[in-house]
């Protein structure tokens, strides 16, 4: 069942590209019908899983024969953290659709590309075998370029091809570390459980890991090598940054944590601190780039690099709690993400064709857009770590996990997290309240937000709000699934 | 050995012979009238597509297996195989030359084709180094003529000649080179080569033989340094002739290359692990991999134009398939030739696409690529097919091509303590290969994201050029989706034959 939820993906984005151009409309409701499908299918998945103790691990199994000469297979799972996972993907996709309603430019092009990417991750976070995992990995590389060259705004030409070349190359690395363990375990099979319980040589381990870890890290934006995220996500459309910023950097914290970690544990205790280093570096570094912006949108790509440094960090404690917060991270960021670019690509950028704080400054947006302001408020106060949202329970549980861990590290991060409050407070002042004297000034007149942007916004904001109420329904499930042999040997 | 046994055995080739002779027959008969008619390449194509599907039939049907006069003639699997893949990229050649401006003299173009398949097919066909030569000599003098047909274009008469000079010394190395192993081992067949190698030590004249031969080599698979002369050729020649001199005789040389190495020159290996080197035909292969890797991915990103583009990333794929030839074993040379089957499909189609364009804006510019997409959607989506698959992405058939072929170069030759010896082969190969995307990004950048110039003629596809690409896209795809339709036959016939 599980494997539907790639597939109802791809379908969509297949009938889109039959579509006849001109039925812009159906094309959006294709969209719509096939995001919320696959959204259905993660949904299911969340209650049907078994918990409790004597619960498999790995649940809704598929095994089917691919590629058998090399042992390769179709090979598909579930544990937890893929279903948390897959529940963002799924939210992300329908409010990504509902945020891009307005294209105009090839909409059926545009949500084929959209729905390639969204299957791509469920693919990802389902399978169990290295070289469809692979697959799935890759897949998303070529959508993301046509997306952000062919309906990007600012500089998008550069902002595409760095990201691509990027993503390419961060792959390029975990290819040959996936090739190299491959041959060295001489198994003759690509499943991951299998490659994981090898027990490969401390020399091989100690670059085999830093060369896969890293090539993950860069898709989830590790400094130093994070400089194609803020470019890419500024250039790109806003489904594409929600996507970009939601679901696709998690891919790489994902496959650090699902295959470079259990794969090489020795080479992960030789080169944990360096790592988590440059994720606490990348915290600090990001809240400070963030507040030097004058570009709306480049603050929240900067906070992004920010936010995942937190995700990278809680992974490289080896703790139930870091590990665990870092997964609710992956979570509560992807949705904050998304509806912080939501709001400043859709709502404000659309609009008034400005992102330059100064400028929307003198633009009263307050008055303007009431639902925009609003909604970034709570955005912003989310984003910060305010209790009560969904990133105030992952970050804190990371910062406890790491001071059980690393507790030195914190030096670098706690002034990281009152720097984030500084740029967002800063950002949302200038942006929406810049004009805070009571004179009554022309309000300038602009478009009313629409209703799929106002649904989108209220499903975003309810699930950050009610992730930080009641965390435990995804905890448990995170935590549950630290019993697999996949996950305890990570634990120390 | 009786005349009856030659004639079977030989009876595709001899198929494509009469064609090609009944389609000059024609041309002559026709050329008192108008020779340079539509007609008259209607007929000439029809006629060699007929040839080379009976050919085929024959292939797929002829029960005959084994090998005669000292393996002059072989017949297996394995040759049945690539005889079949090669007549299939020469049906595509051919129905790209019906989409070229008709030239004079149409039918000695398809005759001279169908000589070069038949060259091809004996170099495929054959384990005795005489033959082989014979093969390679006319599958050379056929390809050109072919990238000298324009008579009237100098740039076409430049790639010819400049084919001809290279072709023509590489040739010359190759005999001697050849002449010496003969001279070594005394026997002119592969197998009784790899015999004596493995008896003997590597002797200095046995040494200059192999490198002789690897020059050879080298010049027909266009491996750094003896490359220089693809991009002018394929610039300079007809697209049709310079398809088929990027794919069919590509995997012709490939896997001719690969049968000499594995069967010949067995034993004479040496290694080129990171820091253990020995000294043997696997170290020279693999500095030709890494230049050809480097020079070539590097070359194509400055290249303006799509046909010099594709000539260098053509050098980088061969860059990449010799390093999985250096692991020296079966399993590694079905990814080979697998490799080389699928760059050889999407170069066609590749091909395919800038002769419709070159026919429609007289240029193969980056610029003469603009706003495709709105004039010929599905010929663009083939050529976005074709170019993702040959920078490695998946879905499509390069990915899997490339996964497979690195793996079986990584898994070659282990370096003291169990760690993989070619990693070093395998990075630069995967560093290289994630370059590549960005040429290939640049020309679909042009037929998606740029608008057409004002006045710029529009691109019109024929129904032909238009399915011939798309068949070839969609073989992408499937073959992408779902290799083990090409790499079971492969794996099966390279177990039967090694």
């Amino acid at each position: 069942m599980i494997e539907w939820t790639f597939i109802s993906a791809f379908a969509g984005a297949a009938v889109l590209l039959l579509l006849p151009p001109h039925r812009k409309m159906l094309a959006r409701i294709v969209a719509l019908a096939a995001a919320c499908i696959g959204f259905g299918i993660a949904l299911a998945a969340f209650f049907l899983f078994e918990r409790g103790a004597g619960a498999e691990p790995f649940q809704f199994v598929v095994e089917r024969d691919w590629i058998p000469a090399l042992g390769i297979g179709f090979h598909l799972a579930a544990d937890g953290i893929s279903l948390v996972l897959l529940l963002l993907t799924g939210v992300i996709a329908i409010t990504g659709v509902l945020f891009s309603w307005n294209i105009e430019k090839s909409p059926k092009q545009f949500f084929a590309l959209f729905l390639i990417i969204i299957g791509g991750a469920y693919g990802v976070f389902v399978s169990f075998d290295l070289f469809l995992f692979l697959v799935f990995y890759e897949i998303v590389i070529l959508p993301k370029y046509l997306l952000i060259a062919g309906w990007g705004s600012t500089n998008r030409e550069y902002g595409a091809m760095k990201l691509t070349l990027y993503s390419i190359l961060g792959s390029a690395l975990v290819l040959a570390a996936a090739m190299a363990a491959y041959v060295v375990a001489g198994l003759g099979s690509f499943n991951l459980f299998e490659l994981a319980g090898v027990a490969y040589a401390p020399a091989f381990q100690a670059w085999a890991f830093p060369m896969m870890f890293l090539g993950f890290a860069v898709l989830a934006g590790i400094w130093p090598f994070h400089t194609w995220a803020p470019t890419g996500h500024v250039a790109a459309p806003t489904a594409a940054s929600m996507l970009l910023a939601g679901v696709v950097m998690k891919l790489g914290a994902y496959g650090a944590l699902r295959v470079a970690m259990p794969f090489f544990p020795e080479g992960l205790e030789q080169w944990r601190i360096p790592f988590a280093v440059l994720a606490a570096i990348g915290i600090l570094y990001g809240a400070l780039a963030a507040l030097a912006q004058r570009d709306l949108k480049f603050v929240i790509g900067y906070s992004s690099i920010s936010h995942m440094g937190f995700v990278l960090l809680g992974l490289l404690t080896l703790n139930t709690l870091g590990i665990g917060g870092a997964v609710l991270q992956m979570f509560s960021h992807g949705i904050i993400a998304a509806l912080l670019f939501a709001v400043v690509g859709r709502m404000v950028y659309d609009r008034t064709h400005t992102r330059e704080l100064a400028d929307l400054g003198k633009l009263r947006l307050s008055r303007a857009l009431p639902f925009a302001a609003v909604t970034f408020t709570v955005a912003s106060a989310a984003s910060m770590g305010l209790p009560g949202f969904s990133g105030f329970i992952a970050e804190l549980t990371i910062l406890l996990g790491a001071w059980d861990s690393i507790p030195l590290l914190l030096l670098l991060v706690g002034p990281g997290v009152i720097i984030t409050v500084a740029f967002t407070l800063k950002a949302l002042q200038a942006s929406f309240f810049g004009d805070n004297t009571d004179s009554p000034g022309t309000v300038p007149a602009l478009p009313p937000i629409s209703a799929p942007e106002r649904v989108g916004a209220i499903v975003l904001m309810a699930i950050a709000l009610a992730v930080g109420l009641h965390p435990t329904p995804l905890l448990d499930l995170i935590l549950g699934s630290f019993d697999s042999a996949l996950m305890s040997s990570l634990l120390k | 050995m009786n005349y009856i046994e030659f004639t079977v055995f030989l009876l595709p080739e001899i198929v494509l012979l009469v064609t090609a002779l009944a389609v000059i027959g024609i041309d002559c008969a026709r050329r008192g009238k108008a020779a340079t008619g539509a007609g008259g390449t209607l007929a000439s194509a029809s006629l060699c597509a007929a040839g080379i599907l009976v050919a085929a039939l024959i292939i797929l049907i002829m029960p005959q297996e084994g090998r005669i006069a000292g393996g002059m003639l072989v017949l297996d699997p394995l040759t049945r195989l690539f005889k079949l893949v090669l007549l299939a990229m020469t049906l595509v050649a051919v129905l790209m030359l019906m989409e070229t401006r008709p030239v004079r003299h149409v039918g000695e173009n398809f005759a001279v084709m169908l000589f070069a398949a038949i060259g091809m097919m004996l170099v495929v066909g054959t384990e005795e180094l005489l033959v082989l030569f014979i093969g390679l000599e006319l599958t050379g003098i056929s390809l050109y003529v072919l990238v000298g047909f324009a008579r009237s274009d100098i740039r076409s008469a430049e790639a010819a000649l400049k084919y001809f000079l290279f072709g023509s010394v590489s040739a010359a190395f190759l005999l001697f080179g050849l002449s010496l192993i003969y001279g070594f081992s005394g026997s002119t067949e592969l197998g009784e080569i790899g015999v004596a190698m493995q008896a003997g030590g590597m002797e200095p004249l046995l040494a200059v033989g192999l490198v002789m031969t690897l020059v050879g080599f080298g010049f027909k698979v266009a491996a750094v340094p003896f490359h220089l002369w693809a991009p002018d050729v394929y610039q300079g020649a007809p697209a049709p002739a310079a398809a088929l001199v990027a794919s069919a005789s590509k995997v012709a040389g490939f896997f001719i290359l690969a049968k000499v190495l594995l069967l010949g020159f067995a034993g004479a290996e040496g290694g080129a692990a990171w820091g253990g080197f020995q000294p043997g035909w696997v170290p020279l292969i693999g500095v030709m991999a890494a230049l050809s890797m480097v020079v070539g991915n590097l070359a194509a990103l400055v290249q303006n134009r799509v046909r010099r583009l594709l000539a260098y990333s053509g050098i980088g794929h061969a860059g990449f398939m010799l390093i999985a030839l250096m692991a020296a074993t079966p399993a590694a040379l079905a990814s080979v030739l697998f490799y080389v089957v699928i760059y050889g499909l999407t170069t066609l189609g590749a091909f395919g696409v800038v002769t419709v364009v070159l026919r429609a804006r007289e240029g193969d510019r980056l610029s003469d690529f603009a706003g495709m997409s709105r004039q010929a959607p599905l010929l663009s989506f083939s050529m976005l097919i074709f170019f993702v698959s040959l920078a490695g992405l998946p879905p499509l058939a390069g990915f899997f091509g490339k996964f497979y072929l690195f793996t079986s170069a990584m898994g070659a030759q282990a370096a003291p303590g169990g760690q993989p010896g070619m990693l070093w082969l395998v990075l630069l190969a995967l560093v290289m290969s994630a370059i590549s995307l960005y040429y290939y990004l640049l020309v679909l950048k042009q037929i998606f994201f740029v608008e057409a110039a004002e006045g710029t003629p529009v691109i019109r596809a024929s129904k032909t050029g238009t399915w011939t690409c798309s068949i070839l896209a969609a073989a992408t795809i499937v073959l992408g989706c779902y290799p083990g339709i090409l790499l079971g036959p492969i794996r099966l016939a390279v177990g039967a034959a090694f």
